[in-house]
């Protein structure tokens, strides 16, 4: 008890002496503190331009997509199928980790299997389209070819035994949202 | 960006018309999830400013610039770690990177790393999958990096050339 709480405090402390440190040197014209206030702001814009989209998307899902579809795509009865189901579905994301991990959660609580869960929060952050073709147009068509032929079968093969390991142990997905 | 919310302009509208009770539901349930991971999200952007105030785009594209490549990979996989960008930010860097010289390999230890191993979105993932499976999913993700960046050092023919012949 007494640990959760002194993280608690900890956070909130931290919390309000960055705040302090921030508003100090907007104040005081401290470069490094200025720079992190803009960094903040700029990181804060990105996130509300794509995050409540991206939660409506999941709110529809919920309400919308019945478990037993879920299920059969995703889940443990789909096996391999599942796990490309998860890749294919990360393509489309925008956004990659962070927006993956609600989404991730969200196909988890429907009855996704937790190896293709693992899939996709891997894919969401290396095999999104737009970004892919993004990344050819500065290093080449032949660096993305690699990096996603080498990566996604690894992706794919560590996630599957990390969900294997997870399920045996009985790991449950705390409630996290 | 746009066609995001083209989409769910479109999802929400169709479902509104379909069932309005299940359309509230939902926005509910969004606000409802929302709400919930916040203070992770108020976290990471916390721990983005910082990072990228002490190791800001300049600083990464100096000294990567300057290294062999074997430093070069153990610094370049360390700094994507550490860090967040958007995509539209990450790959002109390396567009720099590639124009400086440096190798595929290091380029490939930076961006692979900074996407898919998150140690500024730990605050997120924790809170749904617990430290331990955080620390672990990071770990197997940075090895993939790892891996993942050899092999493009090979095929470029930057590690063991002769494998090319």
């Amino acid at each position: 008890m007494d640990v959760e709480i002194a993280k608690r405090y900890g956070k909130i402390a931290g919390l309000l002496a960055y705040a302090v440190f921030v508003g100090v040197s907007f104040w005081r014209g401290y470069g490094p503190g200025e720079d992190m206030g803009r960094s903040l702001a700029y990181f804060t814009i990105q996130m509300a331009e794509i995050l409540p989209p991206a939660f409506i998307l999941i709110g529809l899902f919920e309400v919308w997509v019945k478990k037993q579809t879920v299920e059969r795509h995703f889940g443990k009865r789909a096996g391999l199928r599942g796990h490309i189901g998860g890749i294919l579905l990360a393509s489309t994301t925008v956004g990659g980790l962070y927006v993956a991990f609600p989404v991730a959660y969200s196909l988890y609580r429907k009855g996704a299997d937790l190896g293709v869960i693992f899939t996709y929060i891997g894919a969401s952050a290396i095999c999104r389209v737009p970004m892919t073709i993004f990344e050819a147009s500065f290093v080449g068509l032949k660096f993305s070819v690699i990096r996603l032929s080498v990566s996604i079968p690894l992706v794919i093969f560590s996630s599957m035994a990390l969900g294997s390991f997870l399920r045996n142990r009985n790991y449950r997905v705390e409630n996290g949202g | 960006m746009i066609y995001l919310y083209a989409v769910v302009l479109i999802a929400l509208i169709s479902s509104f018309v379909a069932d309005k009770t299940r359309t509230y539901k939902a926005i509910k349930i969004a606000y409802k999830r929302f709400s919930r991971i916040l203070p992770g999200f108020v976290g990471m952007l916390v721990l983005v400013s910082v990072i990228l105030t002490l190791v800001p785009n300049k600083f990464i594209v100096q000294y990567l610039g300057k290294s062999n490549m074997l430093t070069g990979t153990v610094v370049a996989s360390f700094f994507g770690s550490i860090t967040l960008m958007p995509g539209f930010i990450a790959y002109p860097l390396c567009g720099i990177l590639l124009q400086k010289g440096v190798s595929y390999t290091v380029i490939s230890a930076f961006s692979t790393t900074l996407m898919m191993v998150g140690f500024v979105t730990f605050p997120i993932e924790q809170r749904y999958f617990g430290t331990k499976v955080t620390v672990v999913r990071n770990l197997l993700s940075f090895l993939i990096a790892l891996v993942v960046a050899v092999m493009t050092g090979i095929f470029f023919g930057e590690i063991f050339p002769w494998m090319l012949r």
